[in-house]
C-alpha cells in the first residue's frame, strides 16, 4: 500500500477516510468484512477508526499538545473544535463520546495528584444528551439505514405486515368456522371471502390470518434456539481452541451430518410431543445450530488473534467477557443474517412437514391448509380447489421473501461504517472536526450505491 | 493422511451414534414404539399368542429381544444393524433392507443431480452477475434469485405437478419409470428414468440455484476488489486464468461449508418432494413407515438416509483439501 495515500487517509476523520479507501483500491464494496477493510484501508487503526488519535500520538506527545492550553481554555476548546487547528484529530473524537477527554487534563501541569488514567473528564454530557445520543445511535441510525435501502425497507414492511396480521388481524377478521360461506368459492370472486373458501366452507382469509400467531411463535422459537446454540458452540470452540475446540467440533460435525427433516420426522413420531408451536419450532431446527456453529467458528478463527482481542487477553479479561465483548459484536451482522435465514428455514420445514401430515398440531396452520387442500379436495389435480393450495403457498413465499430481504438489510445495519454515516449526532461532531482540521477539502460523500452490497448468504 | 483417517473415523462415529440413538428411541421411550408393536402383535394374533411368541415377533421386526438384559439387547441390535439387517417391515412384510436398499439409488440419483445442477448453474450465474455488477442483467438475476431463494422446493413441486402433470399432462405424476419397460441399461428405460425424474429434480434444483448465485455474486465482488487480483492483472495474466484460478477458486471456497449443509437440506427436501411426486425413494418409504406406524421401516429409512449423507459429506470434506491446500495443515493453534 502506498505510504502517502495512507497518510492522507489517516489525517481525515472516519467518514472521508472510507472515501479514501474507496478511491485507493476500490475494494470497499463488500460490507460484511468490515474489520478487514478497516485494517487494510486505515493502516494501523482498530475498528471504527476510534483510536486513530491514540495510535498517532504516543501519550507523551499528547500531553505536550494539551499542555499548551491553559486550564480555563480547555472546556471552551472542546466546545469549539476550531481552536484545535494544530491537534487536528482530537476534537472530533472527544466530541463524539464525551469520555475521550479522560486523562488529558492531568497532563496540564500536574496540579492534581491523580494519575492520568483515573482523571475524569471535566466536560460531560447531561443524561438527556446521553439518552438522545443513545437513541440516535442505537435506534434511529439503524432505522434510517433500513429506510435508505429498498431491500431492507421492503423486508421490514413485509415482516411488519405479518406481525400486524398475527395481532391486529385477529380482531379484524372473523374466526374461521365451517359453513362460513359456500363450498370452494374461488379466490377474488366475492368481497366477503376475498381469498375463497375451503371444501367445507371455511374462509381461507380467516384461516390464513388465524394461523399467523402460532406460525410466528414457531419461527421465533426455532430461530432463537438455533442462533443461541450455534453462537455458543461456534464462539467457544473457535476462541478456546485446543481440546475444547476438537470435542465441540466432533459433536457439531455429528449433529451436522444427521439429516434435519428426517430427524425431525422420526423424533416427532417417536416422542409423544404435543402440538405446541414452541416445541415444534425447536424440533424443526433440532440440529440446524450445528451448521451455524461451524460457520461462526471459522469466523472466530480470523478474529481470535486480532490486536484488540489479544489486548483484552493480556489484560486478563475472562473468556466469557472477551467472547461477549470483543468477538460477538463483530459477528453480529453474520448472526443476524443467520437468525433471519433460520426463521425462513423453520417456515419451509414446518410447512413442509405439516403438509406431509407428520407433525401434531393444535390449530390450523398454513401447512395443514395445504395438506387439507391436496388430501381432501385433490387440489393438485382439480382446478376448482387450486386456490385452496395457492393461498397458503403465496403466504409462505411472501413471508420468506420478506425475511430474505431483511437478512440482506441486516448486513448494512450492523456495518459500523454505514452506521456512523447515518447517526446524526456522530456525523455532526465529525463535521466540526473536519472543518477544524481543514485537511479534508472534499465534502463528505453521501451514501454511495456501491456500498450496499448485501450478498454472501 | 492423518487428516483423512481422522475424518473417516469421525464418519464411522457418526453412523454409530445415529444407530445407537435409534436403539434408544425404539427401546427406551415409555409408551413408544415397542409398546405399540406389542399391542399390534396382540391384536393381530388374538389371545392365543403367548408372551414369548409376541416377543419373538418383535425381535424379528426390530432386532430387539425384549426379554434379554438391556446390554445384550443393545449388543444384538448393533450387530444386526452393522450386518445390514434392519428388521422386518410391518407394513410390507419384507425385510427393511430390501425395501430401502432398492430405493436408495433413486434418492441419491435425484438429490445428487439436483444439487449438482443447482450448484454449477448458480455458481456460473453468480460469477457472471459479479462481472456485470450493476447492469440490468445483474439486477434481474438478483431479483429472480431472491424470489427463488424464498420459495420452498415443495411449492415448486406442487405447481409443477398440478400444471405440467395433471392439467397439461406433459409429465408423469408418479413412479420412477414407465412400468412396461424392461429394467436395464437400454435407451428407452434410461429416457423414461430421466422423464420421470425431470420434475422432482427441477423443483429441487430451481429453488437451490438462486441462493448459490447470490452468495457467489457477493463473494466474487469481494474477491474482485482484493489486492492480489490487482497484482495478477499487473502481471499481465490472461483474463481466463484470473477468472478461473484467482476469482472463482477464492469465491467458491467460503461456499464449501454451505455445500455440505446443502447436502442435508437436499436430502431432507427430497423426503417431501418424493411424496408429492409419489416417487418411491427412501423419503417416500420413510413417510409410508410413519403413517403406518411401521417403526422398523421408519428407523431403517432414517438410518440409511443418514449413512448416505455421511458418505456425501465425507467426500465433500475430503475434497476440500484439494481445493484449499491450507486446510490440510490441520489445527495446531494455541488454546486460550
Amino acid at each position: 500500500m502506498n505510504r502517502t495515500d495512507r497518510d492522507d487517509c489517516q489525517s481525515a476523520p472516519d467518514r472521508s477516510q472510507s472515501d479514501c479507501e474507496r478511491s485507493e483500491n476500490g475494494s470497499n464494496r463488500h460490507s460484511t468484512d468490515a474489520p478487514e477493510d478497516v485494517a487494510s484501508g486505515g493502516g494501523d487503526q482498530p475498528v471504527g477508526g476510534y483510536a486513530d488519535a491514540v495510535a498517532d500520538h504516543p501519550v507523551g506527545g499528547y500531553a505536550d499538545a494539551v499542555a499548551d492550553h491553559p486550564d480555563g481554555d480547555y472546556a471552551d476548546a472542546v466546545a469549539d473544535p476550531n481552536k484545535f487547528t494544530d491537534e487536528e484529530r482530537d476534537p472530533g473524537r472527544s466530541a463524539i463520546s464525551g469520555h475521550a477527554a479522560n486523562g488529558r487534563v492531568a497532563a496540564d501541569g500536574g496540579s492534581s495528584s491523580v494519575s492520568e488514567f483515573q482523571q475524569m473528564a471535566d466536560v460531560s454530557m447531561t443524561d438527556a444528551e446521553r439518552r438522545r445520543q443513545w437513541l440516535d445511535e442505537k435506534i434511529l441510525a439503524p432505522a434510517r439505514i433500513v429506510w435508505d435501502d429498498w431491500r431492507a425497507r421492503s423486508g421490514v414492511l413485509i415482516v411488519l405486515f405479518y406481525l400486524l396480521m398475527g395481532t391486529v388481524g385477529l380482531m379484524l377478521v372473523t374466526k374461521p368456522s365451517p359453513n362460513q360461506g359456500g363450498y370452494l368459492v374461488g379466490a377474488l370472486r366475492t368481497l366477503e371471502y376475498p381469498l375463497g373458501t375451503t371444501a367445507s366452507g371455511v374462509s381461507l382469509l380467516s384461516q390464513t390470518v388465524y394461523a399467523t400467531p402460532s406460525m410466528l411463535t414457531m419461527i421465533a422459537s426455532g430461530a432463537v434456539f438455533t442462533v443461541c446454540l450455534g453462537t455458543f458452540f461456534g464462539t467457544v470452540a473457535g476462541y478456546k481452541g485446543g481440546t475444547i475446540d476438537s470435542v465441540l467440533m466432533v459433536v457439531t460435525d455429528i449433529m451436522m451430518t444427521i439429516p434435519g427433516l428426517p430427524l425431525t420426522i422420526v423424533l416427532a413420531s417417536a416422542l409423544d410431543i404435543k402440538g405446541s408451536p414452541v416445541v415444534i419450532g425447536v424440533l424443526i431446527t433440532i440440529n440446524a445450530w450445528a451448521g451455524l456453529a461451524r460457520a461462526i467458528r471459522s469466523q472466530v478463527l480470523t478474529l481470535r488473534d486480532a490486536e484488540y482481542v489479544e489486548a483484552s487477553r493480556i489484560m486478563g479479561m475472562s473468556t466469557p467477557t472477551i467472547i461477549s465483548g470483543d468477538i460477538i459484536p463483530n459477528l453480529m451482522p453474520y448472526i443476524t443474517m443467520n437468525f433471519v435465514q433460520q426463521a425462513r428455514a423453520v417456515i419451509f420445514g414446518s410447512v413442509g412437514l405439516y403438509f406431509l401430515g407428520v407433525l401434531p398440531y393444535n390449530s390450523v396452520n398454513w401447512g395443514v391448509m395445504m395438506n387439507a387442500a391436496v388430501n381432501r379436495a385433490g387440489a393438485t389435480s382439480s382446478p376448482a380447489a387450486f386456490h385452496w393450495l395457492l393461498v397458503p403457498m403465496l403466504t409462505i413465499i411472501a413471508l420468506a421473501l420478506g425475511l430474505t430481504l431483511l437478512a440482506q438489510g441486516a448486513d448494512r445495519i450492523f456495518n459500523p461504517r454505514v452506521r456512523a454515516r447515518h447517526a446524526e449526532t456522530v456525523v455532526d461532531d465529525e463535521d466540526g472536526g473536519t472543518g477544524g482540521s481543514g485537511s479534508n477539502p472534499t465534502a463528505p460523500s453521501p451514501v454511495t450505491a456501491d456500498d450496499d452490497e448485501g450478498g454472501g448468504i | 493422511m492423518s487428516h483423512v483417517l481422522k475424518r473417516l473415523a469421525q464418519s464411522v462415529l457418526t453412523v454409530y451414534v445415529v444407530i445407537s440413538a435409534s436403539f434408544g428411541l425404539i427401546r427406551l421411550l415409555p409408551g413408544g414404539p415397542l409398546a405399540y408393536l406389542r399391542s399390534q402383535a396382540i391384536q393381530q394374533g388374538g389371545s392365543d399368542l403367548s408372551m414369548s411368541e409376541i416377543n419373538a415377533r418383535i425381535a424379528a421386526q426390530t432386532n430387539i429381544a425384549v426379554n434379554e438384559p438391556l446390554y445384550v439387547q443393545y449388543y444384538d441390535y448393533m450387530v444386526a444393524m452393522l450386518q445390514g439387517d434392519f428388521g422386518q417391515s410391518t407394513r410390507y412384510g419384507e425385510p427393511v433392507m430390501q425395501i430401502i436398499g432398492s430405493a436408495i439409488p433413486w434418492t441419491v440419483f435425484l438429490t445428487a443431480t439436483a444439487l449438482f445442477l443447482a450448484f454449477t448453474v448458480g455458481v456460473s450465474l453468480g460469477a457472471f452477475m459479479a462481472y456485470r455488477e450493476g447492469s440490468n442483467f445483474d439486477l434481474a438475476s438478483t431479483g429472480v434469485g431472491l424470489v427463488l431463494n424464498s420459495t420452498p422446493g415443495y411449492v415448486v413441486a406442487l405447481l409443477f405437478i398440478s400444471y405440467l402433470g395433471y392439467r397439461m399432462e406433459v409429465f408423469p405424476t408418479g413412479g420412477r419409470y414407465a412400468s412396461e419397460l424392461t429394467v436395464g441399461f437400454n435407451g428407452p428405460f434410461l429416457l423414461s428414468v430421466l422423464y420421470h425424474g425431470a420434475l422432482p429434480i427441477t423443483s429441487m434444483a430451481l429453488v437451490g440455484f438462486g441462493g448459490w448465485a447470490l452468495s457467489m455474486r457477493g463473494n466474487s465482488i469481494r474477491v474482485l476488489g482484493e489486492d492480489y487480483l490487482r497484482v495478477a492483472r499487473l502481471r499481465g495474466l490472461s483474463t481466463r486464468r484470473i477468472a478461473m484460478r484467482y476469482v472463482a477458486r477464492n469465491a467458491i471456497l467460503p461456499m464449501y461449508t454451505g455445500l455440505m449443509i446443502a447436502i442435508g437440506t437436499v436430502f431432507g427436501g427430497a423426503v417431501i418432494i418424493e411424496n408429492i411426486f409419489a416417487y418411491p425413494g427412501v423419503g417416500f418409504y420413510l413417510i409410508q413407515g410413519i403413517n403406518a406406524r411401521d417403526y422398523p421401516l421408519m428407523m431403517g429409512g432414517f438410518i440409511i438416509i443418514t449413512i448416505a449423507m455421511v458418505i456425501g459429506i465425507t467426500i465433500a470434506d475430503l475434497t476440500y483439501g484439494i481445493l484449499d491446500p491450507r486446510a490440510k495443515g490441520g489445527s495446531s493453534r494455541e488454546s486460550y
